[in-house]
């Protein structure tokens, strides 16, 4: 999928974030710069404390960066509390008002905007029918279910048409069917009101159906951006490559480097063709990746060799784990068929074939 | 035999026997304790006044017709007591203004305490609790040690070249009400505190988040979802403010009577116990009045807690 081209929305140049002070500092944030553009779907993916929340909240003004700007369409909303930002979020507990009705919460934002009545009203009714909870207007927010409420957040936080909006691990509390048509609502949502969301998770899948572009955080740092083919299939660290999907990490010796390419020579003496990671130092030994359903087993020799070790199921394809003849774990994936079981036993000495576009070689 | 429906209900019907059973002992003591003497006073205020104290078991409107009224020496007409009106009226507006003024100290102090983090949430509910350690009238003459011609405020203030003669705090209104504020505060405190730290501080950033100003999130999102707290610490400050003895005589030296001296005149000095009765109901007429107003009023906009 190409990048989108646009304006940018966002724009955080090197905000760091430190919380605490003197020997219990800890830096949520460390130097971050990143330009999120208009009218994208934008996921912050990262494990848990990786900072993606706390870059989120400086977003939303609920925290001030420590050092750093950030911009809207140009303007620096760093200084700015959070009533003052033309930008609105859905928190991870939708935080609805309990002493509201779903109506009264949606129209909320605009009420506090001091918007004429019958614009509110008019706007309540057109969100209602967008997250389809015409019927629960006059409910309150404790006499509906999750999804219903996550609807309702998403309907008070759209409402008041920010330029932004936030969204802060907003599926994580519900079932998983209900979070797959979730997922689907709200890439339709985005698609319909055309306003730039940036969606916080954990969940490196949901990240990877419905983002335009994805920023891989860790440790307070982005360490790669980019659309969600780029970070599968073209990880620039070892720690994006583990983090999303499974993935088998081979040491290989590089050489002949140029328009980012490259070729890696494996352990096993084999030299295959490899992309190289942008900002690559030509050093000795680097990381080579090839995920699990980019590589091949054959029967006759490949570019790798070794034994299966042990062949795991799965309904729609099987993994077989294997032990190199350099000693190293590789993992092949392949798709099933009809035909009973994969051509393969336990203990087979087999080859792995891998292709000249299956191999990403590792920064770090 | 029985059905299981059958069954099921012998059941409850022992479950509920059992309930009476076990909870008859406190039943027995609230009714002992506290509906038996209020019978018996409610019975008094129907009776003749003994020339020493004490009751005769004759049955008289007078003691009912003397709470509002009096009747004139030389000629029996009635017209309206105008000292227990005022009475009435200088209780009844010390209790609200006491309960507006602790509400409106100790609504910023719960907020304050809820904010604070888990530890130092605990260090101030005990700070707040140490009053309640000492005596009632200990604490109240501590008050007064404070604001005495010659006490703490007054000689700081004389020293700081401030005043040159000490402000007389002591003995008026003013200092009625500071000890009143000073007694009632944690009363006021503690079920405001009880709400706000039940309060879950992302609706307060998700209000910030929908463009509403601090006042707006304080009036729209704080107050609404504290009521409670509210209303319970009103309640609490209301009542005893509105009986309050010890505070207005140590404070307000005696000069101005409250309804609680009132009434304990009558069954002191006044020897007329019939009357001490009927005030005494009429004071717990007027607080449950006034609380079903206020409750009903104060709740109707209120969260309902599900």
């Amino acid at each position: 999928m190409p990048d989108k081209p646009g304006r940018n929305a966002i724009e955080v140049a090197n905000v760091s974030k430190i919380f605490g002070s003197g020997e219990g500092q800890v830096a949520a944030l460390d130097t971050v710069s990143v330009s999120i553009r208009e009218n994208e779907f934008f996921t912050l993916l990262g494990p848990s404390g990786c900072g993606k929340t706390t870059l989120l909240r400086l977003i939303a003004g609920f925290d001030f960066p420590t050092h750093g700007e950030i911009l809207l369409y140009g303007q620096d909303i760093a200084p700015l509390p959070p009533f003052k930002r033309p930008v609105n979020t859905v928190f991870q507990s939708y935080a609805l008002f309990p002493h509201m009705t779903v109506a009264d919460n949606i129209g909320f934002g605009l009420e506090m905007l001091g918007k004429p009545k019958a614009e509110i009203k008019a706007r309540v009714a057109e969100m209602l029918k967008l997250v389809k909870m015409e019927a629960l207007a006059g409910r309150r927010t404790s006499q509906i279910s999750g999804g219903q409420q996550q609807r309702v957040a998403l309907a008070r936080a759209l409402a008041p048409q920010p330029k932004v909006l936030l969204l802060d691990e907003p599926l994580s509390a519900l079932d998983f069917k209900l979070r797959k048509d979730m997922q689907i609502e709200l890439k339709r949502l985005q698609h319909e009101t055309g306003i730039t969301f940036i969606f916080v998770t954990h969940d490196q899948e949901e990240a990877l159906t419905m983002s335009d572009r994805i920023a891989v955080m860790s440790a307070g740092k982005i360490l790669q951006v980019g659309s969600p083919w780029d970070i599968y299939d073209k990880p620039a660290e070892r720690f994006v490559a583990d983090f999303i999907g499974e993935t088998n990490f081979l040491t290989a010796a590089i050489s002949g480097i140029g328009n980012g390419k490259a070729r890696a020579t494996l352990k096993s003496g084999s030299t295959i063709e490899a992309t190289v990671a942008e900002g690559f130092q030509p050093k000795d030994n680097a990381t080579v990746v090839v995920r699990p359903e980019h590589a091949k087993l054959t029967k006759d020799k490949g570019e790798l060799s070794g034994t299966v070790d042990n062949i795991v199921y799965f309904g729609t394809d099987t993994h077989i784990h294997l032990r190199l003849d350099s000693g190293e774990a590789f993992t092949v994936r392949q798709q099933n068929t009809r035909s009973a079981g994969c051509g393969f036993e336990r203990g087979d000495k087999v080859g792995i074939v891998i292709g000249n576009d299956a191999a990403q070689v590792l920064r770090d | 035999m029985a059905t299981a429906e059958e069954v099921a209900k012998a059941a409850e019907r022992r479950d509920i026997r059992g309930r009476w059973l076990l909870s008859a002992p406190a039943l027995l003591v609230i009714l002992l304790a506290a509906t038996g003497p209020l019978l018996i006073v409610l019975v008094y205020s129907f009776l003749t006044p003994g020339p020493y104290g004490d009751v005769k078991w004759q049955f008289s409107l007078d003691a009912w017709t003397s709470v509002f009224l009096e009747r004139d020496i030389f000629d029996d007409t009635l017209s309206i007591a105008a000292a227990h009106v005022t009475i009435f009226w200088r209780s009844i507006k010390l209790a609200i203004i006491t309960t507006i003024a602790t509400l409106a100290l100790g609504f910023p102090t719960a907020y304050f305490m809820a904010t604070r983090s888990e530890k130092t949430r605990d260090l101030w509910l005990f700070l707040i609790t140490i009053p309640f350690w000492t005596n009632l009238l200990i604490r109240t003459f501590a008050v007064l040690q404070i604001i005495r011609n010659e006490g703490i405020i007054n000689t700081i203030l004389l020293k700081l070249g401030l005043i040159t003669a000490p402000i007389q705090i002591l003995y008026t209104d003013t200092a009625i009400l500071l000890g009143m504020a000073y007694v009632y505060l944690p009363l006021m405190v503690l079920p405001i505190y009880a709400s706000m730290e039940k309060l879950d501080f992302r609706l307060v950033e998700a209000g910030y988040d929908l463009y509403a100003t601090r006042f707006q999130v304080l009036r729209r999102i704080i107050f609404p979802l504290v009521r409670p707290g509210v209303i319970a610490g009103s309640i609490l400050v209301f009542i005893p403010a509105l009986g309050a003895y010890v505070t207005p005589i140590v404070l307000g030296g005696g000069k101005n009577l409250m309804l609680s001296n009132l009434i304990e005149l009558q069954f002191g000095q006044g020897r007329n116990w019939p009357l001490g009765s009927a005030l005494s109901i009429s004071v717990m007429i007027i607080v449950m009045v006034a609380l079903l107003a206020y409750v009903r009023n104060a709740g109707s906009s209120g969260v309902r807690h599900g």
